[in-house]
């Protein structure tokens, strides 16, 4: 009886861990099958390096660069703010902050999380957007620089997290060696501690980006969504995401409008798989 | 064809007394254009009060999105703010369907600027070249020198669409202007009005039903020599002011039942006088 309570037991766990590779492997076929029909119709490099994308209009034109650079231009302001004050924010949580703060620190944190992100995004809309437009005194507030802020808010939960785990792992006689050899907390902290927990960091900052790149409601409101190639931090751009859910719920099944969407995925799910990969490449340097 | 339409549709409005004896019961789905959502809901209300029986639901997403599901046979009726195109005609043929047309009520589009703009008058052309963006600072319209900064609805939009095809397009199939890429693609009417109540430089075009006191609805002419005209109820009904669209719904195939019971609530003066207590134009009943 025992036996065959353990057999069951063991298979539905077995079977639970090959739906989800199931469901992946489903969701990429799928993707692949409705995105590649595109690519009958409209060339490869015309889709990647094509600089309008008027889908609707006769004849269309699907050119994704304005997409892909307005995703990246984001993506890297946001990386830039999110990395640098998370792993400040993660130093101080494992390293400094007294049990009571701390404790403190990580529930805010927990929440910060738990904002869903068209909350996040309709905050940004009215506080953060007027302020970069008299700020910077720039024709409109909706800006990239507007975008990248509040993602950084929603990658920082991610990236500390994480960091302030790897931080925390890093062995006690690393830095009770340090110390003895006369070298100050803050030395001991930035020449010892992050060398020591640097995949970790590495790692926290990949997901954090992957989390960023895929987020669509906050980017999409707050972004202005104009399809151009940008310059500048200060100008509107738009993002894949932004522009698979914005359009899907428009385009007529089948079309070639449709498919392109599709392809938006593809590319959208090779840059977050690459940086998920990544992001284990140096996760499992840590365990090792 | 239209007028057909309309005429069967008063011939049978004749007889509904007979027909309202019977208890009303079922479901009706709506969906479709984001401008007439609230319509629809008002009408849906009103029509449920009268009609415990039946059930109305009714959600947005696009014009769209409202020819997408009438397709899909995921709804009864589908509120639209453009005609439905040949492709989706011949999608809806492969279903077996053969969608019907009713224009139940007119909807000036605004051009909307922020109060504090000195311009308050443009001519069709200029607005074409605001939208296109051959013409990018106020003071090339007679305002002050600032950027201008253009607003448009996302492509999911039927008032999208609309405003292109009759105003940077003035209506020709022989000019292929495109929304400049610089414009801003909101999401939502709402976002352009927020948007033009807090920003001097922008121009936003919209429903005149989102016209409040935080925007300016400018006065347009059809070109230089014509008048100018603001978008005021009269004048939309008139046809005086230049840019106004039908809103239409649509049916899969002719009309039976509740849906029927219910496009004739629509078109009757009772619906038509909700039309005009959530900001929309009614058409003249005739």
């Amino acid at each position: 009886m025992r036996r065959l309570k353990e057999f069951l037991i063991e298979k539905l766990i077995l079977l639970s861990g090959i739906t989800v590779i199931l469901f992946v492997v489903l969701i990429f076929v799928f993707l692949l099958k409705e995105g590649l029909a595109f690519f009958k119709e409209v060339r490869l490099s015309d889709f990647l390096g094509g600089r309008y994308w008027y889908p609707i209009s006769e004849p269309p034109r699907f050119g994704i660069l304005p997409l892909i650079l307005g995703s990246f231009l984001v993506t890297a302001g946001a990386t830039v703010f999110a990395v640098a004050t998370s792993i400040c924010a993660a130093f101080y949580i494992a390293e400094i902050a007294p049990a009571r703060i701390r404790d403190f620190l990580k529930t805010g944190i927990e929440v910060l999380a738990s904002i869903p992100s068209v909350v996040l995004g309709f905050v940004g809309m009215v506080t953060l957007v007027p302020w970069v437009k008299s700020v910077f005194h720039v024709p409109t507030g909706l800006t990239a620089l507007s975008g990248a802020i509040m993602l950084g808010f929603m990658a920082m939960p991610t990236i500390i997290s994480i960091s302030e785990d790897a931080l925390a792992a890093v062995p006690r006689h690393f830095r009770e060696g340090s110390i003895a050899l006369g070298a100050t907390r803050w030395q001991t902290m930035y020449r010892v501690t992050i060398h020591a927990a640097k995949p970790g960091i590495l790692a926290a900052s990949m997901l954090g980006i992957g989390r960023v790149i895929g987020e669509t409601m906050a980017v999409m409101m707050i972004t202005g969504n104009a399809a151009v190639i940008p310059r500048t931090f200060l100008q509107p751009v738009r993002t894949l995401t932004a522009t698979i859910a914005a359009e899907m719920g428009e385009v007529v099944h089948g079309s070639a409008h449709y498919h392109s969407l599709f392809s938006i995925g593809i590319i959208l799910f090779l840059i977050t798989f690459i940086i998920n990969v990544t992001a284990d490449f140096f996760l499992h340097r840590v365990r090792h | 064809m239209k007028n057909i339409i309309l005429a069967c549709l008063l011939a049978v409005s004749l007889v509904p007394a007979a027909v309202a004896q019977e208890e009303l019961s079922g479901t009706i789905q709506i969906k479709g254009s984001d401008t007439m959502v609230n319509l629809g809901q008002a009408w849906a209300e009103a029509f449920s009060k009268a009609h415990p029986g039946v059930t109305v639901a009714v959600t947005g997403g696009g014009s769209g999105t409202g020819f997408a599901a009438l397709i899909g046979g995921t709804c009864d009726i589908a509120e639209v703010s453009r005609t439905i195109k040949e492709k989706e005609v011949a999608l809806a043929g492969q279903k077996g369907f053969k969608p019907v047309e009713f224009e139940v009520a007119l909807d000036g589009l605004a051009v909307v600027v922020h109060p504090d703009n000195p311009v308050d008058a443009l001519t069709i052309d200029q607005l074409a070249d605001i939208f296109t963006g051959r013409v990018t600072n106020w003071k090339q319209v007679g305002g002050k020198d600032l950027p201008i900064v253009i607003l448009s609805r996302e492509v999911n939009s039927g008032t999208h669409i609309y405003f292109k095809e009759h105003v940077l397009r003035k209506g020709r199939k022989d000019i292929f202007d495109e929304f400049s890429p610089m414009a801003l693609l909101m999401p939502s009417s709402q976002a352009i009005a927020e948007e033009v109540a807090g920003n001097e430089n922008a121009v936003g075009y919209y429903g005149v039903g989102y016209v409040t006191p935080a925007q300016k609805a400018v006065a347009v002419a059809q070109d230089a020599d014509s008048e100018y005209v603001t978008p005021e109820v009269p004048d939309i009904i008139s046809g005086r002011y230049p840019i106004s669209r039908p809103l239409l719904v649509y049916t899969p195939s002719a009309p039976t039942g509740v849906v029927k019971a219910f496009i004739d609530f629509v078109l009757s003066p009772e619906g038509q006088k909700i039309v005009e207590e959530v900001d929309f134009v009614p058409i003249k009943f005739r």
